[in-house]
């Protein structure tokens, strides 16, 4: 009678199992990657660079944080055009200012 | 307690029957839901790694960004400026940094060319980020050509090439000298892409931009504060990809639901109509409801983000690497660190388990309230 009880206990305690080796996996892989994020940290300090390497498209989104709206002209993030990455990846926030709260 | 307990087994077993019983359809439903799961888990997951990721390491960045901007575009910066930078107070340091983009007709690669201000490599030679050797198939000793400003073509050997742990930041970074990236770009004397400015003190770092900005009026800051809060955003919650790619997603899964809620199969009615009859109370008949909405939800929950973490971190969220890639050639092969939001994990559950139960419950209640007669008979 309890047979299907037992195994869907049995089917979501496998789960939960695997979901705390997930847990445990990222903890280890966090804690492990300490050289892998001292290494990146070691290049960015010592080539001074401004953003993660994503996407080589446009430069809008090789260089995120360096986008900008003003050049005239000039393509950016949510444009109209033909860069998929350009079309997914919003504009910075600096760019996004407002001059304060009209509402 | 122990009654309580024997209650709900019984019901949970008889839910698994009904269940059972139309096999078909509710895999298929767990398939549907488990990929609803899947794609909106693998976005949150990837978002979120990336995000933790460009936080720790950007934090290394340069403090400030001056840039030059002459007829609507970003131009070569005077050396010149650095003099009166240096003489704002609470300026440490300024220099002027050299980089460009090359786009190579090779392979239809962009690489970014930059010189490093200490240490670089000698004349002649270039140290390549990982991406760049795999475009070009290139290994330390081999040659690359560039093609100058003045049309020649430019040898550069390969010195080194930065380690593929470095891949999220310099996949595409071609380091070389002054001297070469003068005859690869055009003499740059007294000019450089840009300046980067270090404060003794970063509460002052929005004052002294503010002098920069006063005295150089052709000039844009960037501050090491808005490069983090861009990826901040960008791959937040409210950023341009999750909002989009989740749109679609959530849009499915709100379908789903709604067909959920908005009634029950006519099989589904004749069982609760049954069930009354044979002595079932309506609370009885929730009760299973209940737990046939828990087990399909918790299932694909559990699956779905089990399969998303294995997308993401073991296989470089592949699914959504053409997003990013677009037309780009050079791809960046980064393996993403599983920094785990666990209240994004918790929002999910929320967001997809507790709405489908909900949804699961409705319809059933109002049918198991009517006239067993009724419902069987199709009645409502």
């Amino acid at each position: 009678m309890m047979r299907r009880t037992r195994s869907f206990g049995l089917f979501m305690l496998g789960l939960l199992v695997l979901f705390v080796l997930m847990a445990a996996h990222a903890a280890l892989s966090v804690r492990g990657a300490g050289p892998v994020l001292r290494e990146e940290a070691r290049l960015v300090r010592r080539f001074e660079l401004t953003d993660l390497c994503l996407s080589t498209e446009a430069n809008y989104t090789r260089h995120l944080s360096l986008a900008d709206f003003h050049t005239a002209f000039q393509d950016h993030p949510l444009a109209l055009e033909h860069f998929p990455s350009g079309a997914l990846l919003g504009p910075p926030p600096h760019l996004r200012r407002s001059h304060g709260q009209l509402d | 307690m122990a009654s309580w307990i024997d209650r709900q087994k019984n019901v949970l077993d008889f839910t698994l029957s009904s269940l059972l019983r139309r096999k078909g359809k509710n895999l298929a439903l767990l398939a549907v839901y488990t990929l609803l799961v899947f794609l909106m888990a693998s976005v949150m997951l990837a978002t979120s790694a990336i995000r933790k990721e460009a936080s720790t390491v950007l934090r290394e960045a340069p403090e400030m960004v001056v840039q030059r901007t002459v007829a609507g575009r970003q131009d070569p910066i005077p050396l010149a400026y650095l003099e009166k930078i240096r003489d704002i107070a609470g300026v440490v340091s300024s220099d002027g940094r050299l980089w460009g983009y090359y786009y190579d007709p090779v392979v239809g690669a962009n690489y970014t060319l930059l010189v490093p201000r200490e240490d670089g490599p000698d004349p002649g030679t270039v140290t390549i980020g990982p991406g760049v050797a795999r475009a070009r198939m290139a290994s330390t000793g081999d040659t690359l050509e560039f093609k100058g400003a003045s049309g020649a073509l430019i040898e550069l050997v390969v010195g080194d090439i930065l380690s593929t742990d470095s891949e999220l930041v310099a996949s595409d970074l071609v380091l070389l000298s002054a001297a070469d990236y003068g005859a690869i770009f055009g003499p740059a004397d007294g000019l450089a892409t840009d300046l980067v400015v270090r404060v003794a003190n970063p509460r002052e770092l929005q004052t002294i931009a503010l002098k920069i900005a006063e005295r150089f009026p052709d000039t844009r800051i960037i501050l090491r504060d808005e490069m983090l809060r861009t990826y901040d955003a960008v791959f937040s919650w409210r950023g341009g990809i999750l909002a989009i790619l989740l749109f679609g997603v959530v849009l499915a899964f709100v379908i789903v639901s709604w067909d959920k809620a908005s009634g029950l199969s006519q099989e589904e009615r004749r069982e609760i109509g049954i069930l009354k009859a044979v002595g079932w109370e309506t609370s009885d008949v929730i009760l299973m409801k209940f737990w046939e909405g828990a087990v399909v939800s918790l299932s694909a929950y559990f699956i779905g983000v089990l399969l998303a973490y294995i997308h993401v971190f073991f296989f470089s969220a592949r699914l959504f690497a053409p997003v990013l890639k677009g037309w780009a050639v050079l791809y960046p092969q980064f393996r993403l660190i599983p920094f785990i939001d666990a209240s994004q994990l918790t929002a999910l559950f929320f967001l997809t388990v507790v709405p489908y139960a909900v949804a699961t419950i409705i319809p059933s209640w109002r049918a198991s309230v009517t006239d067993p007669d009724a419902v069987m008979k199709g009645i409502r």
